[in-house]
């Protein structure tokens, strides 16, 4: 499965060089592709949060939404570093599930 | 050719001695902030994979061959979810594809003489967003040769990063309680969420973003293989033509 999402990865790279040689015109293509990853990856979120199959399955449903609207408000209040985001996010979820285990 | 625009007294940078000298800057610039991000998340990552029991090896490749984080995940996810290969390609396709003008945007920028067939090709596949931004917004202050030195400096620290985190990720989830691996773990999907928050000004994108959000669970309790997809496609295609519709004065048919 792997080697498989490594080579149509690497399918687009690879096209890239092809066409760096010439200018494309096709702006709505783009446009509507640029849509769909969008969509993709907002679907891919809101599914790792709401219906989680892994790991954070063991995670309850508010403690998973605490935590990304926290780090979503620490993102803004940080003027939008990254950074200090994702930490606070990953903290957020870590603390909360410490508290709440009782470990 | 530099540009002087008045930044409350910070001089633009300047061109560096030698392309020698511009992969070191390169390696320089993305030992900050960059490389932090990039690890932090690819610890993530490789906790990611840990919980998912695969094996480091298979958190390596993916890594040091596909490299791009939200397609990384979303395989990940989509196979332990127990989508089909068809899925998991169609999925990881169409989200790598913003590489395509990423690379396309870039090459040009180079020292044509210098830019071999093999270059360009390893160019393109240590490119990541936050090198093609970094290259991007440091080749305008220097000269032709000295980018593409830029480019391999910034693009080989993230790359070589990323992996490291990867191993390390998966090498931490094992010693670490179980908090701090759901944290890591977490640490995927928020990272995602980050990039996607980070610029909503365009009306096309936040519309994409809150149909494929809103389509997202029921699509996938309809049909877990293939809904990421139905949600994908469809959110994203109900947005780009919304925006169109919007967007234009003329009618259309």
């Amino acid at each position: 499965m792997l080697i498989a999402a490594a080579l149509v990865t690497y399918a687009w790279r690879f096209t890239g060089v092809l066409l760096s040689g010439r200018v494309s015109a096709d702006g709505e293509l783009f446009r509507w592709i640029g849509c769909v990853v969008y969509a993709i990856l907002a679907a891919l979120v809101v599914k790792l949060v709401l219906l989680p199959e892994g790991p954070l399955a063991t995670v309850a449903l508010p403690v998973r939404i605490g935590a990304t609207l926290f780090g979503v408000a620490v993102f803004y209040a940080a003027r939008r570093n990254q950074l200090v985001a994702v930490f606070a996010g990953g903290a957020a979820l870590g603390l909360a599930t410490h508290w709440l285990d009782g470990v | 050719m530099a540009e002087h625009a008045p930044t409350a007294g910070v001089p633009p940078p300047a061109p560096y001695a030698s392309p020698r000298a511009a992969f070191r800057g390169g390696v320089r610039d993305a030992l900050g902030a960059p490389v932090l991000v990039m690890t932090a998340s690819y610890l993530g990552f490789g906790s990611l994979i840990r919980a998912s029991e695969l094996s480091v090896a298979a958190g390596v490749f993916s890594s040091l061959s596909a490299w791009a984080l939200p397609g990384q995940v979303a395989s990940v996810e989509l196979y332990t979810g127990g989508a089909s290969i068809a899925a998991i390609v169609i999925a990881v396709l169409l989200i790598n594809f913003r590489l395509m003008p990423m690379v396309v945007s870039l090459l040009p920028l180079m020292d044509r003489r210098s830019l071999t067939a093999g270059r360009a090709l390893f160019a393109a596949h240590i490119i990541a967003v936050t090198t093609w931004a970094m290259t991007v917004a440091r080749a305008t202050h220097i000269p032709p040769e000295q980018r593409l030195p830029y480019l391999y400096g910034c693009g080989l620290v993230l790359y070589l990063g990323a992996t490291l985190a990867t191993v390390g990720g998966y090498v931490l989830a094992g010693l670490v309680p179980a908090p701090v691996t759901l944290g890591l773990v977490f640490v995927n999907p928020f990272f995602i969420l980050v990039l996607l928050v980070a610029d909503l000004r365009e009306r096309a994108r936040w519309m994409a973003i809150l149909f494929g959000a809103l389509l997202s669970v029921p699509a996938h309790l309809a049909t877990p293989t293939w809904g990421l997809l139905i949600a994908g496609v469809a959110g994203g295609s109900l947005a780009y033509c919304l925006d169109r519709r919007r967007g234009t004065k003329a009618p259309r048919a």
